[in-house]
């Protein structure tokens, strides 16, 4: 297809512009630095959802009452919805200061960021 | 079916076909009919995105699940919602930034390879296929008592619509149909919601102290427990719920329609607080219909609960909102399959015909026309499963469909982003045992060997859980792994440019 833009690999030894960006230390401690972002919160996630479903079939600890009439695994399923409010909030903030991180270093390569 | 309501049908309908007139002087190109030329702004790629999300399981299914099993079935409400943040956080921005209209197209961008494609097409059309029987029987029986037509004669007026508005208007005509429709949707919930919270007196502490009275559970109704007894198929239900969405092609879709990955971002985020806000008031459409229709007459009307909130919209608002309601729920169930369609028909007329039949040799009026006769057949194909499948549960095919996206789609979507050592072994593997593991353990699970009336066959169920996640995920992860390391040396070359691609949206 005419407007599909993949590299051809080259065969001599010589390093493509990915392999380069790849390998720089600013690109490097960008991966890092989202990493070290993506992956706790990420699992914090997913054992904040998982807990739900384990405190509900192992216990019956969440049926105890917690303000008034509601009880609290209404309490901990509202949680649920902070939480999502909340992280999907902190990602954006995030994303956008890596944004920043990969476009200087798009710059300092001299490339640009094309749309497809 | 009184005039007010045929009004909001013919209404509902009509705007569409208008949207569809005007999106169709602008759909000439592949790029514009799969992703509305990546022209939505952040709001309207988010009210699309909800409107996906919000398919008639939503808006009938959950409400239908809280009015009869309390606690349990807002399991559903929070699993759909926190899906999300496996999207956002680990999904939508590289898939955005290595893809073109498809999942392929991603998983493509690291390994060339047609076999690679040809497994991600079959995974797609496999999830698609059974996603929109759902819609569409479930369409027919809600049509079917709303209209008092027959079932086949329902499916056709459906089947007929999405393939009008995907056939002239593509990709910006399904959006447009989505956003009026999350629009209404979220109008027509806020006003139940209102009505239902005007009974208690605004206040929602005395709501639930009534609701410990109000049903034949007594306090158990505001308990966990009174459906999913068994702590391992909770979990695994809840594990097909979250990993799901990050699987399903036509939410995946989503983020090839907007211009760029921060614009994928911001309406990610518009999603989130929509679909958010209507799932908090699930609570007050389950509680509400247990409260003022009851469980006897929603079973009555359907075993599912499927009718729970047009039952409660005429008790609270009379014919008036029951019609509008229903009208609604007509227009998500139109503009859910018609992009579903949209997401099939690439699989077929981009990655299978264009990209491994024609190897990518194909001009731009070629792709356009084999897109719309793609969409043509998926629709027609659709429509028949659907004529023979009318007695099947609408919610059983939803979480197949659910669970064979989060065991053949989401494992390798997560390697192929972020694995260095992965390669097109481990991808076929991971696919391939992900689809068929959570196909042959629902083919043996309750859900289809069980006593007479409660299954499709009768027998003993050899798979215990109604849904497979808990055991088909984890073998799609693994089966992954061991294929990628008993099998040649990934080429690193290649995961540096996926690596690059996926965190700086670089394209050379």
């Amino acid at each position: 297809m005419g407007n599909q833009k993949l590299t051809p690999l080259p065969l001599t030894e010589e390093k493509t512009t990915y392999e380069k960006i790849a390998g720089s230390k600013e690109f490097k401690h960008m991966v890092k630095t989202k990493n070290k972002f993506l992956v706790p919160l990420s699992i914090f996630f997913l054992l904040f959802y998982f807990s739900l479903p384990l405190l509900t079939s192992y216990s019956t600890i969440l049926n105890k009452p917690a303000i008034g009439s509601i009880s609290w695994v209404w309490v901990f399923a509202f949680a649920q919805f902070i939480m999502t409010w909340s992280l999907s909030m902190i990602y954006v903030k995030k994303a956008n200061q890596f944004d920043q991180m990969s476009d200087d270093i798009l710059s300092d390569f001299q490339v640009e960021r094309k749309g497809d | 079916m009184s005039i007010i309501g045929l009004a909001f049908f013919v209404g509902i309908v009509g705007l569409t076909l208008v949207v569809t007139y005007f999106a169709a002087k602008r759909t000439n190109t592949a790029s514009e009919f799969y992703t509305a030329g990546g022209g939505l702004t952040g709001w309207q790629n988010g009210l699309a995105i909800a409107g996906d999300y919000l398919s008639a399981a939503s808006f009938l299914g959950i409400a239908g699940a809280i009015a009869l099993n309390g606690f349990d079935g807002f399991f559903f409400s929070i699993g759909y919602l926190v899906a999300y943040l496996v999207v956002l956080y680990l999904v939508a921005e590289p898939l955005r930034n290595l893809g073109k209209y498809t999942l392929a197209d991603m998983i493509n961008a690291r390994f060339d390879q047609k076999k690679i494609r040809a497994t991600a097409a079959l995974s797609t059309i496999t999830i698609v296929i059974f996603y929109m029987i759902a819609q569409l029987v479930g369409a027919g029986a809600l049509i079917q008592l709303l209209l008092g037509i027959d079932y086949w004669i329902a499916v056709l007026i459906v089947g007929v619509m999405m393939t009008v508005y995907v056939l002239f208007g593509g990709m910006t005509a399904t959006s447009w149909v989505q956003i009026i429709k999350a629009v209404l949707l979220m109008i027509g919930t806020v006003i139940i919601s209102v009505l239902v919270l005007m009974k208690f007196h605004f206040n929602i502490f005395e709501m639930f102290s009534d609701m410990k009275s109000a049903t034949s559970h007594g306090e158990n109704y505001l308990n966990p427990g009174i459906k999913y007894k068994d702590p391992i198929d909770t979990m695994s239900i809840t594990m097909a719920l979250v990993f799901g969405t990050a699987g399903l092609p036509h939410i995946l879709m989503r983020f090839f329609t907007v211009k760029d990955a921060k614009t994928a971002r911001s309406s990610v985020i518009y999603a989130t607080w929509i679909v958010g806000v209507f799932y908090i008031l699930t609570i007050f459409l389950g509680f509400g219909a247990a409260a003022f229709v009851g469980a006897d007459e929603i079973i009555a009307a359907n075993a599912a609960g499927n009718m729970a909130a047009p039952l409660l919209a005429q008790a609270l608002g009379g014919d008036m909102l029951m019609s509008f309601v229903s009208a609604v729920a007509f227009a998500t169930i139109l503009a859910v399959v018609a992009g579903l369609v949209l997401s099939g028909a690439s699989a077929f007329a981009h990655d299978i015909y264009g990209q491994i039949i024609k190897k990518g040799q194909i001009t731009e009026k070629q792709q356009m026309l084999a897109a719309r006769y793609a969409s043509i057949s998926v629709a027609i194909f659709s429509i028949i499963l659907a004529l023979f499948a009318q007695k099947m549960n609408v919610a059983f095919l939803v979480s197949l469909a659910f669970c064979v996206a989060a065991s053949a789609n989401l494992p390798v979507i997560l390697y192929t982003i972020y694995w260095k050592r992965f390669n097109t072994t481990g991808a076929v593997s991971a696919m391939l045992t992900g689809l068929l593991s959570a196909l042959i353990l629902v083919a043996i699970s309750p859900n289809v060997l069980g006593p007479e009336g409660t299954a499709i066959f009768v027998g003993n169920p050899i798979f215990p859980l109604t849904n497979p996640a808990i055991v088909s995920i984890p073998a799609g992860f693994l089966a992954g792994y061991i294929g990628t390391v008993l099998s040649a040396k990934a080429d690193a070359r290649k995961f540096a440019e996926v690596s690059v691609k996926a965190n700086t949206g670089f394209k050379g």
